[in-house]
């Protein structure tokens, strides 16, 4: 209330649906208690609420955030030979290519291309275009360098899949084409940069299978040089006319020693790569037209190296630089073709591109990593001796190691030479170094968010200084004295931007301390990098972040899993502070060891730090159990079946033993068709387990799908912390009905394998969608059923009794959206209430999964327009306040749906009972109101996930979006019901009670006036 | 044939208890009763139950050799508590039926369950010492055993032990493939389960075929009745006008009540000086302005 003459957001002339909330307990119970009249007020403003729940357009920001991001850079390209904006075009592994602001980091314009999409390379051409190569190399795209708007796109169709190059040529005036060249699909295509027009191209199956590794253009020639390897035995070198494609000249060498790696240009006509063995080098020389293979074995060259050789790819011109286990060798191939070894320098350290200096002269930068510092310096490919430039920069450690860097020169205002720095950090982190500074630096990492969860804050410390207070006070005076002058339209166009002001940074929703509503939280993000970051929801500002350790181990390659509760002090435990688990695994496949470490969510610290365990982890599971100190018991489940408890405390193993009976879980086969469900089998048999924190398990049920006619698409399940309120139902004639609600339920859907494809590859006929509800716990299918003519892919969510998924229905060619819901039949008969009253009803008895179920569904389906990348659903802390789906859709926007538009029992004419209860008439399709869009006007790019968290105030909800960017705000489904909204203007409602208090004074005083002259008349 | 089928299924119907459910005896006969043509356009019936009381003889194969290559059996089997060993346990019988679709599906299932051995009842007293469990698992391809894999199922044993063993079989069919069989007891079987030996060892099998639901259509107006639905008029006027409520709620609720307060001073201010009386007090007047004028008459 009170903002008043603002614009709606998104404002449109479609009439948005009308319906009335129904109305909630809270609001129900405060109505009684009062006054009649006031009851009366609160009517009127409960009906004069508008039910879509828009934002205005000062709203926006106030409790919600925005953060954009590209990812791991992996390749970059300065544009700054022009005065005016000083400009980056990088590409990134989350297949981004964004133009940055080379002085401040920020985002000039993005764009992400698809999943499938991946840039292989980027280029700049005519000093005016971005060329991207992308989806191996059979898209070429050009984008405009200023704004980022597309230019041309050519798709590029070749015979067989190949590696895909680009070479842009600097300065090559052929004809007004100035033509593109790209090997790709087996196949050099030349194309026009100007329009994207296909000149010609040049088809190499046809000359045997030779594998291109260069592509090169010698300066001035019209001649374009490839240089491949055929069956990893022959040299080949084809020269092509630049104009028409002719083949000119084709040279090749046998190597019966096969190859390894890539051929690697040294300088025009001279190649290096090494042998399969990796322990020679051969230097190719072309010369007037024929090939020359010189060996060198590289222990004469260097003493006491071993194996696992590479040559690095970075483009020095007449050096190269090779890997070995000891370090990095520089060599240098002199005009004899002789190797020469130049330097040795750590295995650590980091080389990038040389770059065209001065006057032929050309520069590289190779950065060293130091203790708590990094080390870059510049030299001169000539001079190696020297360096021309070295720098030491203080690096934070949680950014680990340098994994890539670029660099670009420029011309210091003393006329000489500066060179600037871009370097890619183990946790994918971009800074640019300059002048021996970081200029700037991009959390890129998170870019690639695998896993939420949320932490509470501390509690807020007692004994806060006067002077504080004071001061606070006059300033929530001064504010609302802004407010109550905004609200009268008294202010002035100063006021108003420092009102707005206020409402943005108004210190109290970034404290760190927890709040009364809960909404001050910590997200705590594990990235696909291994680090940690902890996100205060109030503005989204990084608290902390933490590189893995426990993930660092230098001999694999580990990742982060996933991210659990660990510990959340509640009762006794209160001064320990909140700790998250993250698991993760060290090597590709599942049975590789798991990394697990306790991760302190007030500080980042890492508390355990459990490297490499002994067992694998297919899949972790959070049991309901705590110890003493507040500890959540976890089961660790192997790739052999094995059960592992966490910690690994006698207490916490004496309360699992306990309760081991009653532990039960499953596991999802896809690629079999199995669904299994395991418990823990009760006597340890002779082949002991390793330890006494180990279980076997046996096998209690499986679900063994057809294989030649279903595949698993989807499995859903419960989220385990969701609070149901009540398990009645009210429908329509005062008549209940009881949810079907089992923390075990879980949601698969599979399609017949002919139509798992994408949609059109399976003709309706062949495509079956078959859903089924499964206890977890018996393996009971409680319900199935067949979609004909349907296929995926499947977004479901499950919650309370119901699950809504979305689909695609090939003969009605459009998505779709079902809802299922299951309904507890057992129950049915508590509705007596002399029953209840005489105590006959079983509303009391446990519930158990082996009890033979008598459940009920009933179920709809509705159109929807979009197709979705994620589904989710609101979770409030009791369960009270109404749902509403949040679905992301397509265009990376999240969508609230109330649950109420996907209700199995809709009707076409709803009885006057049924639309007191809240039930809409029953349409075909789905509406999409503008308005209800919680992204505003924000696109979530790349949108993966949405996480939703309870905040403590009953009607609200925090929703997390994460995807390339991350978007942040909370919502209300059935408005803020249980409290004023933060804006609220308490200065007018005192003023108003105020004036009321003193009107009602004034007109007592003359009615007593009146009273008495009356009495003397 | 189909008399056959028919005397032989009337005759088997017979040889059932009274205590048969009323419903799956009228699906049943309605199986049997209709002819092959029929049942090549419905495609699948729901449910199609049957049962069968322990301890028929094995010797009590059918005897008509014409129809025995579209019978197919099948074994159950158990096993109790921890160990994996399984034995057979009783035999289903069926027979295969073409469906529409080309594929085949099973009719007319029945179940013979073998005898408790003493070996048997001895392991089944010991898991129901322990409250282990009893698992049984069946073939996931009718046709040729055991398919991919067995689809297994378990149950605690103390829920089995009521009076007798009662136990309910419900196979998930798809085609000849059984998806999944689901095994329970009937009635409630709350956690801390009590130990009790069953009075009699056989058990009294109840089994139940299931198939897919279809799912109900989506349903398809023209595009007018649904912009109807959505956008009455109603859609933005009264908007316009809460949006105008909810601005000046507070200016016009004060306004309001002080109008309100006026008008009975107004209306107070006649009657007090007609009556002469004092006592003018709000509340009282609020709603009584007739009966004011009332009792002022009376008083002249």
């Amino acid at each position: 209330m009170g903002s008043d003459g603002k614009k709606r957001e998104g404002k449109t002339d479609q009439p948005s649906l009308e319906f009335s909330d129904p109305p909630p307990p809270f609001s129900l119970l405060i109505a009684m208690a009062m006054a009649i009249k006031l009851s009366l007020i609160l009517l009127f403003f409960s009906s004069s609420l508008i039910p879509t729940f828009s934002l205005f357009e000062d709203q926006v920001g106030l409790m919600d955030w925005h953060q954009r991001y590209i990812g791991k850079v992996k390749h970059a390209v300065f544009h700054t030979q022009k005065a005016g904006w000083k400009r980056v075009v990088v590409s990134t592994e989350e297949n981004v290519i964004a133009s940055l602001d080379l002085r401040r980091g920020e985002i000039f314009w993005r764009h992400v291309l698809g999943a499938n999409d991946v840039v292989d390379k980027i280029d700049i051409a005519l000093g005016k275009y971005v060329i991207t190569l992308s989806s191996e190399g059979s898209i070429l795209r050009a984008w405009n360098l200023p704004d980022g708007q597309m230019v041309w796109e050519s798709f590029l169709s070749g015979s067989m899949s190949s590696k895909a190059l680009l070479t842009v040529p600097a300065n090559l005036k052929v004809d007004l084409d100035s033509p593109i060249f790209v090997y790709s699909g087996a196949c050099i295509h030349a194309i026009s940069s100007i329009d994207g027009e296909y000149l010609w191209k040049k088809d190499f199956a046809s000359e045997g299978s030779v594998d291109v590794h260069q592509l090169i253009l010698p300066g001035g020639s019209d001649v374009v040089h490839a240089v491949g390897v055929t069956d990893s035995s022959q040299f080949d070198t084809y020269e092509i006319h630049v104009k028409n494609g002719g083949l000119l000249k084709h040279t090749s060498a046998s190597f019966p020693g096969g190859i390894y790696g890539e051929i690697l240009p040294i300088s025009g006509d001279r190649f290096v790569v090494l042998d399969a063995s990796r322990s020679v080098l051969v230097l190719i020389t072309i010369e007037n037209g024929q090939i020359h293979l010189e060996q060198t074995h590289i222990s004469d060259l260097i003493h006491g190296s071993s194996g696992n050789t590479v040559i690095l790819p970075s483009k020095l011109s007449g050096i190269f630089s090779l890997r070995t286990d000891n370090g990095i060798v520089f060599i240098k191939v002199t005009g004899e073709g002789k190797l020469n070894v130049m330097e040795r320098v750590d295995k650590t350290v980091v080389i990038s591109d040389a770059l065209p200096h001065s006057e032929g002269e050309q520069a590289f930068a190779l950065v060293q990593h130091g203790d708590g510092k990094i080390e870059l310096s510049v030299r001169l490919v000539h001079d190696m001796s020297s360096n021309h430039l070295k720098e030491t920069v203080k690096m934070d450690h949680e950014r680990g190691f340098v994994h890539k860097i670029f660099i670009n020169n420029y011309v210091r205002t003393d006329r000489s030479h500066g060179f600037r720095a871009l370097i890619v950090m183990e946790d994918h982190s971009l800074l640019l170094l300059q002048q021996g500074e970081i200029v700037w630096t991009r959390d890129d990492g998170l870019a690639s968010v695998i896993d939420v969860a949320t932490s509470e804050l501390p509690v807020e410390k007692i004994g806060v200084s006067v002077a504080k207070v004071e001061h606070s006070l006059f300033e929530w005076l001064k504010g609302h004295i802004l407010k109550l002058k905004g609200t009268l339209m008294l202010a002035t166009p100063d006021e108003v931007a420092a009102i707005q002001k206020i409402r943005l940074q108004s210190s109290e929703k970034s404290k760190m301390t927890r709040d009364h509503n809960g909404f001050r939280r910590l997200l705590i993000l594990l990235t696909r990098a291994g680090k940690l970051y902890a996100l205060h929801t109030g503005d989204g500002r990084i608290v902390w972040s933490t590189l893995l350790q426990s993930l660092r181990t230098t001999s694999q390659q580990c990742a982060g899993l996933k991210l659990h509760q660990w510990q959340v002090p509640h009762h006794h435990a209160l001064d320990n502070n909140p700790s998250v688990l993250v698991v993760g695994r060290c090597g590709l496949s599942l049975s590789s060891p798991s990394a697990l470490s306790i991760v302190d969510a007030y500080t980042g610290k890492e508390l355990q730090n459990m490297g490499p365990v002994q067992h694998s982890t297919v899949q972790v599971i959070s049991l309901p159990f705590r110890d003493s100190s507040e500890q959540q018991l976890h089961l660790l489940i192997d790739a052999d079946k094995r059960a592992h408890l966490y910690p690994t405390t006698p207490e916490a193993a004496n309360i699992f033993q306990r309760e081991s009976e009653n532990v039960y879980w499953y596991s999802v086969e896809s690629e079999a068709g199995i669904l299994r469900g395991y418990g823990v089998k009760k006597s340890h048999s002779s082949d002991t387990p390793p330890s006494e924190y180990c279980f076997e398990t046996r096998n209690l049920w499986s679900v063994v799908f057809p294989s030649e006619s279903e595949k698993i698409i989807a499995t859903v399940t419960r989220k385990p912390n969701e609070v149901v309120h009540t398990q009645a139902k009210m429908i329509a004639d005062e008549d209940v009905m009881y949810k079907y609600i089992s923390k075990n339920m879980l949601f698969v859907a599979t399609v017949s394998p002919k139509a798992s494809g994408p949609i059109g590859s399976a003709t309706p006929d062949e495509s079956v969608l078959v859903v089924y509800l499964v206890d977890t716990v018996t393996g009971r299918i409680l319900h199935r059923m067949t979609h004909l003519g349907s296929q995926g892919p499947v977004h479901a969510v499950l919650s309370e009794n119901w699950v809504v998924y979305h689909y695609f229905n090939l003969r009605a060619h459009r998505y779709e959206m079902s809802v299922l819901e299951i309904y507890d039949q057992s129950r049915a008969e508590n509705k007596d209430v002399l029953k209840l009253i005489v105590g006959k009803h079983n509303l009391t008895t446990p519930v158990s999964s082996y009890s033979r179920p008598e459940v009920t569904t009933k179920s709809q389906s509705y159109f929807f327009t979009h197709s979705v990348k994620a589904i989710s659903v609101t979770s409030t802390a009791k369960g009270i306040t109404s749902k509403h789906l949040l679905i992301g859709t397509i265009g990376d926007q999240v969508l609230a749906l109330d649950k109420r538009f996907v209700d199995p029992r809709r009707s076409l004419n709803p009885t006057q009972a049924e639309k007191e209860e809240g039930l809409l008439p029953l349409t075909d399709a789905l509406p999409i109101i503008p308005q209800s869009y919680v992204t505003h006007s924000f696109k979530v790019e790349g949108l993966r996930g949405i996480e939703t968290v309870p905040a403590k105030l009953e009607s609200t909800s925090l929703v997390f979006a994460y995807g390339v960017d991350l978007f942040y705000t909370r919502i209300a489904p059935s408005r803020t019901y249980d409290s004023l909204t933060e804006d609220f203007n308490y200065a007018l409602l005192l003023l108003t009670i105020l004036a009321l208090v003193v009107a009602i004074f004034v007109t007592w005083v003359l009615s007593e006036r009146k009273d008495l002259q009356d009495k003397w008349r | 044939m189909l008399l056959l089928l028919f005397a032989f299924l009337i005759s088997s119907n017979s040889a059932f208890q009274s205590d048969e459910l009323l419903a799956d005896d009228e699906e049943f006969g309605l199986e049997g009763g209709r002819s092959p043509d029929i049942d090549l356009a419905v495609p699948s019936s729901p449910q199609i139950a049957s049962r069968s009381y322990s301890s028929p003889q094995p010797t009590r194969k059918r005897s008509t050799d014409s129809e025995s290559d579209s019978r197919v059996q099948f074994v159950l089997e158990h096993a109790f508590g921890d160990s994996s060993e399984f034995s057979a346990a009783g035999t289903f019988t069926a027979r295969l039926k073409a469906s529409a679709h080309g594929g085949q599906t099973l009719t007319k299932l029945r179940f013979s369950r073998n005898d408790l051995t003493a070996t048997e009842k001895e392991k089944f007293k010991k898991v129901l010492e322990t409250d282990d469990y009893y698992r049984i698992r069946l073939p996931s391809d009718v046709l040729n055993a055991p398919g991919r894999d067995y689809v297994i199922s378990s149950l605690k044993a103390r829920c089995l032990a009521k009076d007798g063993l009662d136990e309910h079989i419900h196979i998930h069919m798809e085609g000849v493939n059984i998806l999944a069989v689901n095994y329970g007891s009937s009635g409630a079987c709350q956690y801390p389960r009590q130990l009790k030996l069953p009075a009699k060892w056989s058990f009294s099998s109840h089994t139940v075929l299931k198939y897919s639901d279809l799912a109900p259509r989506t349903p398809i107006f023209s595009e007018d009745i649904g912009s109807n639905e959505i956008g009455d008029d109603e859609g933005i006027k009264p908007m316009v006008e809460r949006s105008f409520w909810a601005k000046y709620w507070m200016y016009l609720v004060p306004l309001g009540l002080i109008v309100m307060n006026a008008v009975t001073q107004g209306m107070n201010m006649p009657e007090e000086q007609a009556g002469g009386q004092a006592g003018g007090q709000t509340q009282q007047a609020v709603g009584a302005v007739p009966r004011g004028q009332g009792a002022a008459v009376r008083r002249r």
